[in-house]
């Protein structure tokens, strides 16, 4: 009982971020700004981490140029085209909804339907039984 | 019938994941956003002539190993090679610079890798070919072998030089 009250603290834990207390940002409000950011740029060097959770030397590189953008006045928008004019489409996380992306967008959709289909044809084959 | 559309669906993914290998694709040749696109300000490249610029770093190995090439091809298509030399200390330029023999014009120092980001790169070595206007015409992400050199650098440098 015990045991399980020590593993249900563990589960209260928070995620450990990457995030250095001396590069956060004094003003709470652009810090968290610079933060919801930094979850939807991709580190580079990493495999499908974002640039708040990765301790990558270019990763917090990047995070240091986020706040200091943010200090500089840019918007979030500016923020985001800043860093895509460097290192394009791929820094985001989530790619932009474009007529060249749409067939990404839509893939998972697709094998869904697809799945379904099969799966549809393959009871109907054997009767449902 | 329906049983083989496991077997169709794996080889669908296979071929289509082969294509790039099959085509001859050289997986180094990284789509930037930075090709054609002006230069960026550091390191100052002066307009006129064709240009490589060469991100590379003492404490990196590979960089090591690519220098004597650079050299080479600054000599033989009588261009030059700018070096911007990332997080790095000057007494360890130094250092490294006289065991390789130096193939730059000059050499930008970029100690807080913030030059770096402005070229869009990821890691070193990486190298750009700028054109006579100062675009970037060409990147090339990991160390310049003597194949890159000969398949590469040297047809693209001799057509951007007429």
């Amino acid at each position: 009982m015990k045991n399980l009250f020590f593993i249900f603290l563990l589960l209260l834990s928070a995620h450990a971020y990457a995030v250095e207390p001396s590069e956060m940002l004094p003003d709470p409000a652009l810090e968290a700004r610079a933060r919801e950011i930094s979850q939807n740029l991709r580190c580079l060097v990493c495999q499908g981490q974002d640039i708040d959770d990765s301790q990558a030397d270019l990763a917090g590189d990047l995070r240091r140029l986020v706040r200091a953008r943010i200090t500089a006045g840019d918007t979030d928008a500016q923020v985001y085209g800043f860093i895509k004019a460097r290192y394009g489409d791929y820094v985001l996380m989530n790619p932009p909804l474009e007529g060249r992306t749409a067939l990404l967008w839509a893939a998972p959709l697709l094998a869904l339907c697809a799945g379904l289909g099969i799966a549809f044809l393959f009871i109907r084959k054997n009767g449902g039984s | 019938m329906l049983k083989f559309l496991p077997l169709g669906i794996f080889l669908l993914l296979a071929v289509l994941l082969a294509l790039p290998l099959l085509q001859g694709k050289d997986p180094s040749f990284i789509a930037s956003p930075m090709i054609g696109r002006q230069a960026p300000a550091s390191p100052k490249i002066p307009r006129g002539q064709p240009a490589l610029v060469n991100v590379f770093a003492s404490w990196c190995v590979s960089c090591r190993e690519e220098q004597a090439i650079l050299k080479d091809i600054a000599k033989e298509e009588s261009i030059a090679v700018y070096g911007l030399d990332y997080k790095d200390t000057p007494p360890a330029l130094k250092k490294f610079l006289s065991a390789t023999g130096n193939p730059f014009r000059d050499v930008t120092p970029d100690e807080d890798g913030r030059m770096g980001i402005d070229w869009g790169i990821t890691g070193v070595p990486e190298t750009f070919v700028v054109d006579k206007d100062g675009v970037i015409r060409y990147k090339y992400a990991g160390p310049i072998t003597q194949d890159v050199a000969d398949t590469i650098l040297h047809p693209m440098l001799a057509e951007l030089k007429q």
